[in-house]
């Protein structure tokens, strides 16, 4: 396959950035898109060329550190798959791909196609744990769990943090993620005695990261490689109503 | 916006109920209409029921913008930098149209309350006879109207059909068959008062209402 490639090139959190065309051949169907642009930075490398920053780190789609923008889609054209996932046999020979890192303020630029996904860490040290006994394992029948809700948080504990949701919503909002985590947290008997200053407080460092506000628009769960659904996010509204109305566990009320 | 548009939305039924009398003639349809000022009485003095009633929906009508406007500003600014290659956005056709339709919706309310409560836009504009203004108001030869009137109304349905779904996923929707049967419920209210409204300028225009 020959592939005409426009991938956004930005030197550096300070530079202005713009597309820039390269032409990649002999690339194989059976790469994956990664490989594929590793083969582009071998041959950038060897022709003195600054290779293309992008970020990877396990390549079996469970770590959440790929994360390209693909023909305007987060993730690529394949549903519930990562970039790196994602094989060139989803492309056709002479395809123009358009490559872009993901766009949010609160992701700004590194390099290329790096985003600095920090805000993601701010949001769970807001309240994205539980209060737990360290040390080892417990019994993991001594604490008994609905099976329904066992399900359902761990559908959401599925999410990997890679920020697809926040890419394709067209509010730039990172709800999907938060009301993720709210949701795994709060349907499992040890995620209770935070339950309402966690959402409260997850809520409030989204917004405070610049994260735009969510419309239930629903883009963010089309490309979500881990399928984590929009009910989720109802979930959180529910827990954010009941903890903005009783604020129970606030000190001194 | 879920609390401001429930509010609205009430509003919108009890409005498309109102029109449906004038399938019941002229002088019943201008019974309500007149009855309309009444409300309340003898508690409330004339018309007060209907002032308190359109300081309401000033008061939701603003707040519903205001929402939307903090809502499209921190949008705006969440993403300082545009994608080169931008998919449309595939939710569905009513979530994308959030935003201009409920503009087109504020023109058409602007010109709805010049047309047919203070009767500046309309050719017969006698308060005292509501029938014989929305009769001459869908006229076949005043066509574009009744087209303006239509896509308005469609603007409604579709901001109607996401906006539904979105207040209920707000105030706290959050199971799985929940979510198909909102869907289902936006679906079908925003179907049948697009019918509702839309019965009155087709039937003067057809003929029916005359």
């Amino acid at each position: 396959m020959n592939l005409t490639l426009r991938i956004w090139r930005q030197s550096g959190p300070q530079d202005k950035g713009r597309m820039v065309t390269y032409q990649v051949d002999d690339v194989s169907p059976d790469m994956s898109f990664l490989e594929m642009l590793d083969v582009l930075n071998e041959r950038l490398i060897l022709a003195g060329e600054e290779p293309i920053a992008f970020d990877h780190d396990c390549r079996e789609g469970i770590c959440g550190m790929c994360g390209l923008m693909i023909n305007g889609d987060a993730h690529g054209p394949q549903r519930g798959t990562t970039a790196c996932q994602l094989h060139m046999r989803q492309f056709k020979d002479g395809d123009t791909i358009d490559i872009e890192p993901w766009r949010a303020r609160a992701f700004p630029v590194i390099k290329d196609l790096v985003v600095n996904r920090g805000a993601f860490d701010k949001i769970i040290a807001a309240g994205g744990y539980i209060t737990a006994p360290t040390g080892s394992a417990p019994e993991a029948h001594s604490v008994p769990v609905a099976k329904a809700n066992a399900d359902a948080a761990f559908e959401s504990a599925a999410c990997i943090g890679c920020g697809a949701c926040v890419a394709a919503c067209p509010n730039g909002s990172g709800m999907l993620f938060t009301a993720a985590k709210v949701t795994q947290l709060g349907l499992l008997p040890q995620g209770q005695p935070e339950r309402h200053t966690r959402v409260i407080g997850m809520v409030d460092a989204h917004d405070e990261a610049g994260f735009g506000g969510c419309t239930n628009a629903g883009e963010c769960t089309v490309v979500c490689p881990k399928g984590i659904p929009l009910t989720t996010i109802g979930r959180l509204n529910r827990d954010y109503l009941a903890a903005s109305s009783k604020r129970g566990d606030t000190p001194g009320t | 916006m879920a609390v401001t548009g429930i509010f609205l939305v009430l509003f919108l039924i009890a409005h498309m109920l109102g029109n449906l009398k004038v399938f019941a003639g002229d002088a019943s349809f201008n019974h309500y209409a007149h009855w309309l000022r009444e409300i309340g009485a003898p508690i409330l003095p004339n018309v007060w029921f209907l002032w308190i009633m359109r300081v309401g929906l000033l008061v939701a009508v603003l707040g519903h913008i205001w929402a939307a406007t903090v809502l499209a500003l921190r949008a705006r600014a969440a993403r300082p930098v545009r994608y080169a290659h931008r998919k449309k956005v595939r939710g569905s056709y009513a979530a994308r149209t959030m935003r201009w339709g409920g503009v087109i919706i504020l023109l058409f309310v602007i010109y709805h309350i010049l047309d047919l409560t203070t009767g500046t836009l309309n050719p017969v504009g006698d308060p005292s006879r509501p029938y014989a203004n929305v009769v001459a108001d869908f006229a076949p030869a005043r066509w574009y109207v009744t087209l303006f009137y239509t896509l308005a109304i469609v603007a409604l349905g579709f901001h109607l059909r996401h906006g539904v779904f979105s207040a209920l996923r707000s105030l706290g929707q959050q199971t799985p068959r929940g979510e198909q049967r909102a869907r289902a419920v936006a679906l079908v209210f925003a179907v049948a008062l697009c019918a509702g409204y839309l019965l009155v300028p087709f039937a003067v225009l057809t003929g029916l209402v005359s």
